[in-house]
């Protein structure tokens, strides 16, 4: 949908003035196209008319839970959604992501981090769209073959287990996305094992060391604290 | 069906019992016929062996009694050292209690179960010794002869002539967890005798060719042996019971012992708890207190001793109050539904040809209940008590108004006989008689009647003034006058008598119902204090002091008159819940009695009592009452302890609420604004470039994201601080949390080179992980901070004995010059009034999330320079991972 020389629609969603403020003037600096919503009726208006590229929704508003817009949403668009939260609200946050959002940003947020969130979803969006021939997948110097299993670094084949395999391949599908630990677990091992998570810090520690130079800072198995983790690097 | 199931009721009991048996040490009990049989030795060989496979066991205290081959055994052992007791200027050595609870082996030796410590111990026989090293968890050996049971101690005196005073009671046989019979057939035991291999002190010597007969041995050896199949058997059953496995549960016998208050009572006693626990019974043994008949203090002693006895063999007891002692004990038994009655045979007394015995009226009366009556013993000597000094000291002063009082009616007799006939002037007579009776008591009333015969004889029958009667008339009248004089006399004396113990009685429900009614309107401590100091003090006639426990479960006396309260005393006694102190067998030398305070829950206090008389409570229902005011003291107790509790909880309640109202009503209202600045200076910051007043932007943005961690900081600081914060836990693996961090900080530490060694193969943790990450961002963005660009920074985790330790290295200019654990108070900074933002708050949030989960965080100086931070936190069990 968005070619080059065409500029990006972006849907805010906030109650804050002073916020919506800020982020207009930092997109619109960017050459993003920002349409504004105070209150979740009035988003889902704004959605639907002004077809947006990516959405940036706050939890908080005054009529209704953000959560519920984007349950609304994705009933009908796949855009991509961040969402804006207090940095107390854990569970809103995870719910949030379950419901459908793609990223999140923690309030106070920094303008230069929302706008690599903002590039990196858009980006994302191009790639679904474009990458639907081919089956290898390359992140940094990992390439991944979803239709053989075969994991390459650096040229050199790498041994997965298959729930390694399917938890790397769940990540790719995500393509950026933060997957909850919830969405994983369900993914990978099935609907009866989604509060262990404990089984996701075993498997993501081995897939790290596998494929991460560094494991404890990694550069593509990125970990989100309490939330989830994503592949970056796509 | 529902036969054949347990009783639902006795199987709890068993699992409670089970339970505390957990907790409880194991005690085993090496059993014997009689000395000499080896039962020390197969002891001692029993903990070298258990020794040898890595028991930390510890000999308490063993008596070799020369026996060479015993020494031999125990030099191997660990022995723990005797007490010294200065005993009547002897020094005494005895076993050390406190010692072997102090130093707590696996498994403890103690010889001689029996054993009666040295007075002034803190408890009278070992036995008790035994159950409180059991009590603390400690496994216990002890060695025991079947002459020292409780239970068969007078039949082996019969058998062998011999008696021993020390005994132990037969439930601490019985709950033994395990008994072990060394068994020596009686040939080899005189063999080993004659061969000098078994040797008895001088003392034993005399007992000898008494105890060491082959009959003797053959008796005792049976006895042993079948009062140890017994104990299988009862076992048996338990397991039986527990498991189900059969449908043989009987109504439970129960057997009624009625104590007369003689000295066969005893034995009565002793032989009713082996008859019970043939059939298996529950048994009461019941004094029936006839209001009429009068004992005196060494006879109520006698019956509290034997009830007392009877507790101890597992008897239920009771006093019976009634003026019949058939109708009472019928009436017990009717009422307990019990199906046999044991009664001492009881000669009839030549004096009260017509009275017949108790038993033979119940039988008579009451077919239907089973009579078992237990033929008189050999007249023992029974040790002649000594008559208590002071008891029976004859009070003259009646005698004398007694004696005054038929002076005086002799006198106005003679007035009257002017007027009025002899025969009528006889009745003033009989009228002083009940008055004396009835003003004085029994003693003078007779004295009064037989004076009132010889005034009466010597001033008005002729030939007056003469002991001689003249007309045989008169002899009829003396005897008839004597007669009603003292039968009237009889039956006032018993009417005062009555009166007096009503008047107790009533004294005892008043002052009961006093106090309930004063306790409930206590609402403090204090006022139950003085409550109780005030009613005990009069109700008991002693002098009492309350020692109430404090948070950490130390008792304090809180109010006391006049005497001095031992608190470490009171604090066994709270601590076992056990009575100690003068006139119980524990610590019998202290001054006072200190009671527990028993409420539902748990014990609420200790009271010391010192009573003014020597033989303080010998009545039963002085006892009770004492046990009924502690009772009522303790619920006060309880009461005023819920009404804090639950005022405390509402008041933290309410605190809590406001503070979270607080908490997030901050949060909100600080983070929005700085949103907004730190947004709006980044954006103007974005589009200005290089502009000359992007610099004063840059300045709005770094004081606003210090100031925005200062924010989260104090809030995350408040948050914990509140009581009971949740911590979110889940099973983290620490690599990811450093990850985490590090990504956080990627800015500021980009000047340093990190080096980051975590490895793979540590356990997960169990941690708050948004917490924890914020330790380790606090402590590396002080790390980066406070040393000079350019510097290295270690983060370094790894596994130690079961903790993950985290140590966070850096090679700056070290710690300030303060005591390292001071760096953690909050507002401490290490530089005063530097340039470096920020106000010592991250080390002391670190603290608290660290101590929050269990774990503790120092820090050190390194050398040659630099400083480091070390994070110990607990690493629990490891979660289970199936195989997916």
């Amino acid at each position: 949908m968005i070619t080059a020389g065409m500029s990006a629609r972006i849907l805010l969603v906030e109650d804050d003035a002073n916020i919506r403020r800020f982020v207009r003037a930092a997109l619109q600096d960017e050459g993003f196209e920002v349409f504004e919503a105070e209150t979740c009726k009035r988003a889902l208006i704004e959605a639907s008319t002004r077809q947006p590229d990516l959405a940036i929704v706050d939890l908080g508003l005054p009529d209704d839970d953000g959560k519920q817009f984007i349950a609304r949403v994705r009933g009908w668009s796949a855009l991509p959604v961040v969402v804006l939260s207090a940095r107390e609200r854990e569970e809103e946050k995870v719910a949030a992501l379950d419901a459908g959002a793609d990223d999140y940003l923690v309030k106070p947020f920094g303008v230069p981090e929302l706008l690599a969130r903002v590039r990196a979803q858009l980006r994302r969006r191009a790639q679904v769209d474009a990458s639907s021939g081919s089956s290898t997948i390359v992140f940094g110097d990992i390439a991944v073959d979803l239709a053989t299993h075969e994991v390459r670094r650096r040229g050199e084949i790498v041994h997965l287990t298959p729930i390694e395999f399917r938890l790397l391949a769940a990540l790719i599908r995500g393509h950026g996305r933060v997957l909850t630990h919830r969405q994983l677990l369900h993914e990978v091992w099935g609907p009866g094992y989604v509060e262990r998570a404990h089984y996701l810090r075993v498997h993501m520690a081995n897939l790290r060391h596998k494929l991460e130079d560094d494991p404890a800072q990694p550069q593509h198995l990125v970990t989100e604290l309490q939330v989830g983790y994503r592949l970056t690097g796509l | 069906m529902s036969a054949t199931r347990p009783d639902p009721d006795r199987l709890l009991a068993d699992i409670t019992a089970e339970k505390r048996r957990a907790a409880r040490g194991k005690l085993k009990i090496f059993f014997g016929a009689c000395p000499g049989v080896g039962k020390t030795y197969a002891m001692l060989q029993a903990l070298e062996q258990l020794r040898s496979e890595g028991k930390r066991v510890l000999v308490g205290v063993a008596e070799t009694h020369g026996r060479s081959e015993t020494a031999r055994l125990l030099q191997d052992l660990p022995q723990l050292p005797l007490r010294e007791v200065e005993y009547r200027g002897r020094t005494l050595r005895e076993f050390d209690l406190d010692a072997a609870l102090a130093a707590s082996p696996d498994l403890i030796a103690v010889d001689e179960l029996a054993h009666s410590n040295i007075e002034g111990s803190r408890h009278r026989k070992r036995w008790q010794d035994v159950e409180e090293l059991l009590a603390a968890g400690t496994d216990v050996h002890s060695t025991l002869n079947v002459q020292h049971l409780e239970s068969l101690n007078d039949v082996v005196g019969r058998i062998t002539g011999v008696h021993v005073r020390e005994t132990v009671p037969d439930h601490v046989f019985d709950q033994a967890d395990d008994v072990v019979v060394v068994d020596l057939p009686a040939d080899e035991l005189l063999k080993r005798l004659a061969e000098g291999k078994v040797y008895l002190p001088d003392a034993a010597q005399r007992a000898r060719e008494h105890f060491f007969r082959k009959g003797n041995l053959i008796a005792l050896r049976e006895l042993a042996l079948r009062r140890a199949a017994d104990r299988v058997d009862a076992q048996m059953n338990d397991y039986r019971r527990t498991r189900a496995i059969e449908a043989v549960w009987p109504a439970r016998e129960r057997l009624l012992v009625g104590l007369a208050g003689t000295d066969d009572d005893e034995r009565l006693v002793r032989d009713a708890a082996r008859l019970a626990r043939k059939l298996e019974a529950d048994w009461i043994a019941a004094h029936v207190d006839v209001t009429q008949e009068r004992r005196g203090k060494h006879a109520r002693g006698r019956i509290a001793r034997t009830l007392e006895l009877a507790a101890s063999l597992g008897a239920e007891t009771a006093t019976l109050p009634g003026t019949d002692v058939a109708d009472a004990l019928v009436a017990c038994a009717r009422a307990r539904n019990v199906n046999r009655l044991l009664l001492g045979h009881k000669p009839r007394s030549p004096w009260r040809f017509w009275h017949r015995s108790i038993a033979d009226r119940i039988g008579r009366r009451h077919p239907d209940l089973d009579l078992i009556v237990i033929a008189p013993g050999a007249r023992q000597r029974a040790p002649q008590i000594p008559r208590e000094r002071g008891a029976p000291r004859i009070k003259w002063l009646p005698y004398l108004w007694s004696t005054l009082a038929c002076f005086a009616a002799t006198a106005v007799a003679s007035v009257l006989l002017r007027v009025f006939d002899l025969a009528n002037v006889v009745m003033l007579f009989l009228l002083t008689v009940v008055l004396v009776a009835l003003r004085l008591g029994r003693g003078p009333g007779a004295w009064a009647a037989f004076l009132a015969v010889a005034c009466f004889d010597f001033f008005f029958v002729p030939p007056k003034l003469s002991m001689s009667v003249g007309d045989t008339q008169y002899i009829f009248t003396f005897v008839l006058m004597l007669g009603v004089a003292l039968i009237t006399g009889q039956l006032t004396a018993r009417l005062r008598h009555e009166a007096r113990v009503a008047a107790a009685r009533e004294r005892r429900a008043v002052m009961l119902a006093r106090l309930s009614r004063e306790l409930a309107g206590a609402l403090v401590t204090e006022q139950i204090a003085e409550i109780a100091l005030r009613d005990f003090g009069s109700g008991f006639h002693a002098k009492m002091a309350l020692a109430l426990p404090d948070a950490q479960d130390r008792v304090r006396a809180v109010a006391h008159n006049t005497i001095e309260i031992d608190e470490s005393i009171a604090q066994w006694v709270y601590d076992h819940a056990q009575a100690a102190g003068a006139g119980t067998g524990t610590l019998s030398a202290a001054k006072a009695r200190y009671i527990p305070l028993k409420a539902p829950m748990r014990v609420r206090g200790v009271l010391a009592l010192e009573f003014d008389s020597a033989e303080p409570l010998r009545e039963p229902e002085e006892q009770r009452l004492l046990e009924a005011c502690c009772g009522q003291l303790a619920l006060a107790l309880e009461r005023v302890h819920y009404v804090e509790v639950a005022q405390n909880t509402l008041v933290q309640i309410e605190g809590e609420r406001m503070r979270n109202t607080l908490l997030s009503a901050m949060s909100h209202d600080l983070r929005t604004p700085l949103t907004t600045i730190l947004g709006a200076a980044q954006a103007a910051n974005a589009q200005l470039g290089d502009h000359a007043v992007a610099p004063l932007l840059g300045s709005i943005i770094e004081q606003a994201q210090a100031m925005l961690r200062l924010i989260e900081n104090l809030l995350d600081m408040a948050r914990l601080q509140s009581r009971g914060v949740e911590l979110n836990r889940q099973w983290q693996s620490l690599e990811e949390i450093v990850g985490s961090a590090l990504r956080e900080l990627r800015e500021p530490l980009r000047a340093h080179p990190l080096k980051v060694d975590v490895p793979p193969n540590l356990p997960l943790l169990e941690v708050d992980a948004l917490l924890i990450e914020r330790v380790l961002v606090n402590l590396l963005e002080n790390a980066a901070k406070h040393t000079p660009a350019g510097t290295p920074i270690d983060v370094r985790a790894r596994n130690e004995s079961g903790n993950v330790v985290i140590e966070i290295d850096d090679a700056g200019p070290g710690l300030p010059n303060i005591a390292p654990e001071k760096l953690f108070d909050p507002f401490e900074r290490g530089h005063k009034e530097s340039s470096v933002a920020g106000i010592g708050l991250g080390l002391a949030l670190a603290r608290r999330i660290i101590e929050a989960h269990g774990g503790k965080i120092e820090a050190r100086p390194r050398s040659p320079r630099g400083a480091s931070f070390i994070v110990t936190l607990p690493a629990p069990a490891q979660p289970q991972l199936e195989i997916a």
